[in-house]
């Protein structure tokens, strides 16, 4: 798929927005008055500029607000509420923090949950995808949501859960690839079945539709060197996990040592996140005589 | 609603006959000039003229090639616009309300005035029925000329979809494929019409009949009879010349 810089940005930015917002919500940091500002401006920044950035890839941004209307079947109209509910839960959970300087753990706790729903859901609209076959397994939601929470508890300055969170999503983030790399093949089409022409013999694409590029081709037949993926898997892991893991290990790691876990931790996941789309590919390349 | 419906009364759709088409490429051709100039926005082309040309087509030809055992290749002309599934996935994934699939007759359509161009139900389409048009910047895809079948300002035999009318060997046939007696229905019957991809659980409606099979090696010519070698050892003046020229 074509890794757009804005569906990139869109994940990772508001992924650690409303990762940060769980430990907000949960009261780890417990943070009130001028703390718990600093805290809930980083997290809104993120999760609300993400959620822009998200919309410089709709062809019609305006009318946006029609994206509520069908939470019955679509889970891009689900993630849409998770989000509004999960701002607006959080946002009386702010206030109440900076400016009255007290927490209400059940409205944190509501809003924590919310904030996790819209990560889940967000996850959702990819792994539904059977056209696919990468993103349609179980490990896909538990990837995207084990990467945000790690990166929450890492904003967050919470050094165990972050340890913990950074380890287990790593293993995930590995196995995500492992297991996404066989999915095509497990799934079984090929040219054969996409065109129904399998019982006559071999079949191979003889000439194409059209002569220029197309839609089609632009948006859902990236190709992406097999070199290039393997030295970008080490960059994402590197720094996506186990360098911020080493950094907030070092005894009594400072806000330096945190500032550049987050840092490297970010860079790791814009990486990570490229190869989420760029590696993904849809059975339409099956058409254009793509992927065997 | 982007909820399918539970089942649609009819189900409108196309019969492709893949042993007829030649690849002509008319109804590409017949199918934009229809829907760039009636149902929704115009399928825009991008530098038509210049060295990158591009557009949006409803209806594309691919060719493949078969190498069946012990036959020669065949060509085969593979014409592919939406199936109009009655599992629909790029239905249920739009988030707006803009896909639809309706009850009456099955055709899916985009209402493109609540399209925000997110681009979703080209993803969860398996096939590559959908494309975003890059002027209007809404979801375009085949709407089963849905403007000329009901259309009663349109003579009788033009109401079916331009690509139907168009074609020049008949590849394309249009009917409702719920009805078990219905023309199209009985094509797929006798010549064992099939699904795209059917394990994607899609439920297409179009159906597309295989090509049949066609050329041996033993009867790819006529003359090849009479090419036959007469006899294995040549018998008189050769059958002499050979021995002599064998001895030498
Ligand atoms: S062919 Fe594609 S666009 Fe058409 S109904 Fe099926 S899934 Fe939807
Ligand atoms: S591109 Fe338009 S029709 Fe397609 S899912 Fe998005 S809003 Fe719906
Ligand atoms: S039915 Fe109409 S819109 Fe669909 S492929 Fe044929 S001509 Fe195009």
């Amino acid at each position: 798929m074509h890794p757009a810089p804005s569906v990139i940005l869109f994940t990772v930015l508001s992924g650690l927005g409303f990762g940060l917002l769980v430990f907000l919500g949960i009261g780890e940091p417990e943070v009130t008055g001028w703390t718990a500002f600093w805290f809930f401006l980083i997290a809104y920044a993120l999760a609300v500029g993400g959620l822009v950035a998200s919309t410089f890839h709709l062809g019609h941004p305006e009318r946006a607000l029609k994206a509520f209307s069908q939470w019955r079947s679509s889970w891009l109209s689900r993630e849409a509420w998770a989000a509004v509910a999960a701002l607006v839960v959080m946002g009386l959970h702010a206030a109440a923090a900076v400016f009255l300087g007290v927490t209400f753990t059940p409205l944190g706790w509501l809003g924590a949950a919310l904030s996790l729903a819209t990560v889940l859901a967000t996850a959702m609209i990819y792994t539904q995808i059977r056209a696919v076959p990468r993103w349609n397994q179980v490990l896909t939601p538990l990837h995207l949501v084990s990467a945000s929470l790690a990166g929450g508890a890492l904003l967050a300055g919470q050094i165990t859960p972050a340890s913990v969170l950074l380890l287990v999503a790593g293993l995930i983030q590995v196995g995500h690839w492992k297991v996404g790399d066989a999915r095509f093949a497990e799934v079984g089409q090929s040219l054969a079945s996409a065109t129904g022409l399998g019982a006559p013999g071999r079949i191979r694409a003889f000439a194409p539709p059209h002569t220029g590029t197309n839609y089609l081709l632009r948006e859902m037949v990236h190709r992406v060197g097999r070199k290039h993926a393997r030295k970008l898997r080490a960059l994402a892991l590197t720094f996506g996990y186990a360098l911020p893991l080493g950094l907030i290990l070092v005894p009594g790691a400072g806000h330096l040592l945190g500032g550049l876990a987050v840092l490297s931790h970010v860079a790791g996941m814009l990486a990570s996140r490229w190869l989420f789309f760029a590696e993904a590919e849809h059975v339409v390349g099956l058409y254009y005589g793509a992927r065997g | 609603m982007t909820c399918l419906p539970a089942r649609t009364d009819r189900k409108l759709g196309l019969v492709i006959d893949l042993d007829t088409c030649v690849g002509c490429q008319a109804c590409v051709v017949a199918c934009k000039g229809w829907n760039t100039e009636n149902y929704g926005a115009p399928l825009s082309d991008q530098d038509p003229y210049g060295p990158d040309p591009s557009g949006t087509f409803l209806n594309r030809v691919h060719t493949y090639e078969i190498t069946p055992e012990n036959a020669p290749a065949q060509i085969v002309h593979f014409p592919k616009s939406c199936l109009h599934c009655d599992d629909a996935p790029c239905v249920t994934v739009c988030p707006t309300g803009a896909s639809y699939k309706r009850a009456e007759d099955g055709i899916v359509l985009v209402n493109e005035s609540d399209c925000i161009g997110c681009g979703l139900c080209a993803w969860a389409c398996p096939y590559g029925a959908r494309e975003m048009d890059a002027t209007a910047r809404v979801m375009k895809k085949c709407t089963l000329c849905v403007d000329r079948i009901y259309n009663e300002n349109l003579a009788e035999e033009d109401r079916e979809p331009a690509c139907v009318r168009t074609c020049p060997t008949g590849a394309r046939h249009f009917g409702d494929l719920a009805d078990p007696d219905s023309a199209v229905s009985r094509l797929v019957a006798d010549r064992a019409g099939l699904d795209l991809m059917p394990d994607l659980g899609t439920k297409p409606v179009n159906k597309y009949l295989p090509p049949r099979p066609r050329d041996r090696w033993e009867d790819a010519s006529v003359l090849a009879p009479f090419l036959e070698p007469v006899a294995d050892s040549p018998q008189g003046f050769l059958g002499w010349l050979d021995r002599a020229l064998e001895r030498l």
